[in-house]
């Protein structure tokens, strides 16, 4: 009760998690094309195509360099979907959150529910871009599979904005906003696509607040054997955000919710 | 109230308790400082029009939103502190059914089990037998979307009862339901009072009330106006006797009305005319072919309107 109270973790929030993981495997066949198909075009288009002209990037093949950073951004965008557009159709047009609301659980243990389940889309869509950049001889060692839990936290971190998003949405349209302000620039800035070392010096300082940047070093040095000098440092943002930002939602929801 | 101090001693400890009980949102008392005791096994009706602070009442009950002063109780905990708990032992009907779209019949009802941390093994019995009893045992593997409104609201009733509550929750159980669904819901529902469940029940509906309440409260912005059984209040707040005169005819009709002694209300284009007894205005009525009228006893309606007056809520 009340609007202000700590975050609590219960076992309740993995009934929800489950509940999202049953409707999803119901729309399986079409989740897993998108998770392969569109890796696959990108790193085999942009990759092979871009990258005869592109030659190394940071000491590795463009291929090597693009797949490890898309692992890291397709998790940011598919965690940022969910935790938008689907987690607000479940708040709002469908109503499950007030037939959630009805029985013992709280809305903690919804929106940690939520939370769990856009990381594990992230980890979905992750371990897809891993399976085909193995495929395509990319990866370098079983250390690799470290980025399996990275991709997790990346799902976590930018979870929790988008549910800020969804509890302060009225349609669907106001995620643009959100889109075009936050996650495009991040999409371009962070050095999925080129080493943020080419970019001017200002600017270099800017990305560094944004959690993007973080979670591409993170899975560039565990998927492509780039150097990783901090990797504390990296998982620290990363968890910082998503844990701040899980307590904001947690406060914005409760105003709308508790009415 | 003497009555309600007597069934106090012999029905035992209220499962809902309220004293003072208020709610304000920003500047309005949606709420504003009511009382009540529910007992156990009892229909209890929170009856008014729309904006009387009914709902706000329910979700306040169930720890839906945080009251703003007095004191809440149900099954003797305070709602502050324990509405998870309390919630565990509760089924709750919602107004507008809020089904889970991406799933069947059944599958609505094991999801909602294990909001409860029920495991199938646990329900599966009881999943069976409020199929039957909700009358969807063969409806069991259709998408909830193609059900018609009536079957959505039964099943909504049923999942409120996959817990096994001792207390069951009704905000408006029948708004927007043709007749027939509407009996039905209430034949469901007089089943579960004799199955010894407590029910406690919102609508604006007086044959509702009238029909399934042992007790109810009529509010209007925010305030209880009376409580009492149904007849104790038509006999409190009405007088035995309405005659109801519709159309143009208001004029002729009120000349005699007021010669009869009785007490005169309008609405719209219609006068109702209240009294212990008609005898003569009947055979003078009986006489006056350009008058169309209705002689009936009264009822919660009657009370209703006289309580919270005849125009409209917006």
């Amino acid at each position: 009760m009340g609007r202000w109270p700590l975050p609590r973790i219960r076992p309740g929030a993995l009934a929800v998690w489950r509940r999202n993981i049953l409707v999803w495997r119901k729309l399986l066949v079409p989740a897993i094309l998108m998770n392969f198909g569109e890796p696959l075009i990108y790193l085999l288009g942009l990759g092979f195509g871009l990258g005869r002209f592109v030659g190394e990037m940071s000491g590795m093949s463009y291929i090597a360099f693009l797949s490890s950073g898309i692992i890291a951004s397709s998790a940011m965008t598919t965690a940022s979907f969910e935790g938008m557009y689907s987690v607000f159709t479940r708040m709002v047009p469908q109503k499950t959150y007030e037939a959630i609301l009805a029985t013992p659980l709280e809305i903690d243990d919804i929106l940690a529910g939520e939370m769990l389940w856009c990381a594990t889309k992230s980890l979905f869509s992750g371990m897809a871009i891993l399976a085909v950049a193995t495929v395509l001889g990319v990866v370098g060692s079983w250390q690799a599979l470290w980025v399996i839990p990275v991709v997790f936290l990346i799902g976590l971190c930018f979870a929790g904005p988008a549910l800020i998003m969804s509890s302060l949405a009225y349609n669907y349209d106001f995620f643009n906003y959100y889109f075009v302000l936050i996650v495009t620039p991040m999409y371009i800035l962070s050095g999925v696509f080129y080493p943020i070392e080419s970019l001017p010096a200002g600017v270099q300082g800017a990305v560094q607040f944004l959690p993007l940047t973080h979670a591409v070093i993170l899975t560039r040095g565990l998927v492509a054997g780039a150097e990783l000098p901090q990797p504390w440092l990296h998982l620290g943002v990363l968890l910082l955000c998503a844990v701040v930002s899980y307590s904001i939602a947690l406060v914005l929801v409760r105003k709308r919710l508790q009415v | 109230m003497t009555t309600s101090v007597q069934h106090d001693a012999a029905a035992g400890i209220p499962v809902v308790s309220a004293r003072g009980l208020t709610k304000r949102f920003g500047g309005q008392q949606a709420v504003n400082g009511i009382a009540f005791d529910i007992y156990p096994g009892r229909c209890f009706g929170f009856v008014g029009p729309n904006g009387a602070g009914k709902t706000t009442t329910l979700r306040m009950t169930m720890g839906l939103t945080p009251t703003s002063s007095g004191t809440l109780s149900v099954f003797g905990l305070p709602v502050t502190g324990n509405a998870s708990a309390i919630r565990a032992r509760v089924g709750i009907v919602p107004q507008a059914d809020n089904l889970d779209p991406d799933f069947t019949v059944e599958e609505n009802l094991y999801m909602y089990a294990s909001y409860f941390g029920l495991s199938r093994g646990q329900v599966k019995s009881r999943i069976e037998g409020l199929l039957a009893f909700v009358s969807l045992t063969d409806r069991r593997a259709l998408k909830t979307d193609t059900l018609s409104g009536g079957m959505q609201r039964r099943l909504t009733i049923a999942r409120a009862l996959i817990n096994d509550p001792e207390l069951v929750v009704l905000d408006e159980p029948t708004t927007g339901l043709d007749p027939q669904a509407r009996h039905v819901i209430w034949g469901r529902l007089s089943e579960l009072k004799a199955r010894g469940k407590t029910l406690l029940l919102t609508t604006h509906y007086m044959e509702e009330a009238e029909r399934l309440c042992d007790e109810l409260v009529i509010m209007d912005q925010g305030r209880i106006l009376a409580q009492g059984s149904p007849r104790e209040l038509i006999d409190r707040h009405v007088e035995r006797e309405v005659i109801e005169v519709r159309g143009g005819e208001g004029d002729a009709f009120l000349q005699l009305a007021e010669a009869s002694g009785c007490r005169v209300e309008r609405m719209g284009s219609s006068m109702y005319c209240y009294s212990q007894g008609f005898a003569p205005l009947i055979e003078t009525l009986k006489g006056r072919h350009d008058l169309k009228y209705v002689h009936r006893p009264t009822g919660l309606e009657d009370v209703f309107l006289r309580l919270t007056g005849r125009e409209l809520r917006d």
